[in-house]
This record gives structure tokens, sequence and C-alpha cells, in this order.
């Protein structure tokens, strides 16, 4: 059961959302911008970093819904996203997104844990600063958004096929709107 | 040195926020209502739950600028953000801050810490639902900044004057009002 009050049936960050209207809307404003602008890395490469942090941090909607949304962009390779999780070091994906997602583990940590080492694997791979910046928060905001979602005690549902379904939407239509199709609940 | 080439002599967060104002224009529009949004937790009381989950980080600049902006609400009550961060238990704090600090000691360590006996004793205290929310949120949003901060080794310069000017800048103006973005002077032998 939740520590508060929440709409129910209202998955993970959903109900704290519907409950804060005035804060849902600059965190999904943040999320839009660090998952789906413009970007060198992509999309699916942003979630799949996303979708680590919150794996390390043991956050059951964070790591599916984005892990969904990562399989979604690369054509539904779920595999994958499983292999990411378990280790990444092995998994099928670029020597660079590997030393992002180093870094994005070391951020996961506690942000001292990055060392300069870190980001010159990550340089010598062909990321660039901007690419490192991003990487940095967007670990960083998971380690916020995890924290939202489990330290409320949000309710998450287990069937797969609605983390795909949610999947789909996020890539599809994106974070701004996320929940303007829930109950509006007075705070 | 910063791990991306940062620009000079700007402290803390505000180095990586110039370089990407696409992330920093949604960050600040939420620190702006998080701390100082029409609420019944005061802006010093949230600025001192940012401040201890800041200190449990172990992040300097956050912890002095919040801690300077809390001290600044209260009337340069420097002394009391002093022992809050070291014992808030023995600290002069109402009984209910104490414990929303309590949880916002438990969502530092990690979500699932939060217990229904920490938030019980919130709502014995009399927190409402909405402080126990804006608590847990606050708490995680300094796990984001503290490790926006520290992640990409910022410059942060140990300049008491600096953080104080800051805190009476962020307590009367706030987070989204220009000005933030210029550099300061650097401390002598920094």
């Amino acid at each position: 059961m939740p520590h508060i009050h929440l709409p129910e049936g209202i998955p993970g960050i959903l109900g704290p959302m519907a409950f804060s209207p005035q804060t849902a809307a600059p965190l999904n404003a943040l999320a839009e911008v660090l998952l789906r602008a413009p970007n060198s890395l992509t999309q699916g490469e942003r979630e799949m970093i996303a979708t680590y942090v919150s794996s390390q941090n043991d956050c059951f909607f964070c790591q599916t819904v984005h892990g969904a949304a990562a399989a979604y962009y690369l054509g539904g390779k779920e595999t994958l996203i499983d292999e990411l999780k378990r280790d990444f070091e092995s998994a099928l994906v670029s020597d660079k997104l590997k030393a992002l997602l180093a870094i994005a583990g070391k951020v996961q940590l506690g942000g001292k844990q990055v060392t300069a080492a870190d980001v010159e694997r990550a340089r010598k791979h062909g990321a660039t600063d901007k690419e490192i910046h991003d990487t940095v928060l967007i670990a960083a905001a998971f380690c916020m958004f995890n924290r939202y979602v489990d330290g409320l005690a949000t309710w998450a549902p287990r069937e797969p096929q609605r983390y795909r379904e949610s999947g789909r939407r996020i890539a599809e239509e994106g974070y701004i709107h996320s929940t303007d199709h829930l109950p509006k609940v007075a705070s | 040195m910063a791990h991306i080439n940062l620009p000079e002599g700007v402290p803390g967060i505000r180095g990586p926020m110039l370089i990407s104002p696409e992330t920093t224009k949604p960050l600040r529009d939420f620190v702006e209502v998080l701390l100082r949004g029409p609420n019944s937790l005061a802006p010093a009381e949230r600025e001192m739950i940012a401040t201890y989950v800041s200190s449990q980080n172990d992040c300097y600049y956050c912890q002095h600028s919040h801690g300077a902006a809390a001290a600044e609400h209260l009337g340069g009550n420097y002394e009391l953000i002093d022992q809050l961060k070291r014992d808030y238990a023995s600290a002069p704090v109402s009984d209910k801050l104490k414990a929303l600090l309590g949880i916002a000691g438990k969502v530092q360590q990690g979500g699932k810490q939060v217990t229904p006996e920490d938030v019980q004793r919130a709502r014995a205290q009399g927190a409402s639902d909405k402080e126990i929310h804006d608590t847990v949120l606050i708490a995680a949003a300094f796990c984001m900044f503290n490790r926006y901060v520290d992640g990409l080794a910022t410059w942060q310069p140990h300049d008491a004057e600096m953080y104080r000017e800051m805190g009476k800048r962020l307590a009367s103006s706030g987070y989204t009002v220009p000005g933030w973005e210029k550099p300061v002077q650097k401390a002598q032998g920094q």
C-alpha cells in the first residue's frame, strides 16, 4: 500500500504525479528533453541508460517501463534490455554506450564515484562532453525518479503487456502529456 | 578539474546549467515550485530538508548554498543549520520537521528504506499527505542535484561569503530570475 493516499489503479510515478501536478509539469518536461529531444545519443540509448540505473536502484516500475520504451525504439529487442541489466559489458551494444553505462553506474553509487579514468574511457570511444553531461544527468535524474516511486511505495502492475503498451506510448507520444488521461486529484 | 569543459569561475551546478540550457529550464522551474511554491511547509523548512540530504550525500556546494538559503530565510541563523547537519534530532526544530527529516534521510539511502513507521511518526506529529509527498520528492530531487554537481566534478569553492551572498539571493529572489549565470570572483587561493 502506498505511504500516502494516491488514486487507485494508477501505476508507478503516475500516481504521485496526478497527486502533485505542479511538480509533475517540470518533471515531465525534464524527462522529455533528457530522453526524447534531438541528441547525438539516440532515444533508445538514453532509455537504456535510464533502465540500467533504475535496475541498479532496484526500482521495478522504472526499469520495466523505461526498458519497454528502449525495446520499442530498438524494434522490440527485449532480450537485449535483459542482457544489459544483467551485464552490460557483455551485451551487444557499442563500446561508447558501455563506457557511458559505466559512468551512469558510478553516478548511481554517488557523484564522487565518477573518476577521470571513467570519463577518459568514454572519450576514447568517441563520447563528447555533451554526451557525458547528458549521461550524468540522466543517471542522476533516475536516482530521483526511482526514489520518488519507491519512497512513496507506489503500486506497480506486474503484467509485461501493460509495460509494452506504456513503452510504445512513451516512444510515440512522449512524456509531456503522460498524466493528461488521469483523474485530477486535489492534493 | 571538472570532468567536462565548463565555464571558468562559475561554481557548482551553475557550470553544467550554463552549457545545457534546455535541461536547465525544467530543472529551475522544478526547484522553484519544490522549494518556494505555495506550501504548508515554509521555504526555510524545505531548504533545511534539501540541505540535510545534500550533507548526507557529502555534496559541498549544495549543502552550503541551500544551507545559506535556509539560514537567510531564518534571519541569518547559520548555527541552526550546522546543528541540523550534525544531529537534527537534538536541533531546536519542530518534532514534525524532525520526523520529515527522518523520512528524507531514508530516501537518501534508497526509496525502499522508507517504512510505514517513518510515515506514521510524521503523521503523528501532524504531517499531511502533501507534506510527506513533498519531503520524499525534495529528498529524491537532491539525490539528483548532488549527483549532477559531483558527478561532473564541478568547481566548488570553499568561500563562506560567496555562499552567504547566494543564500540571500535565493531566499529573496528564488531560482528562476536571471543573474544566476554570472561568474563569481574566485576566492583567494582557488
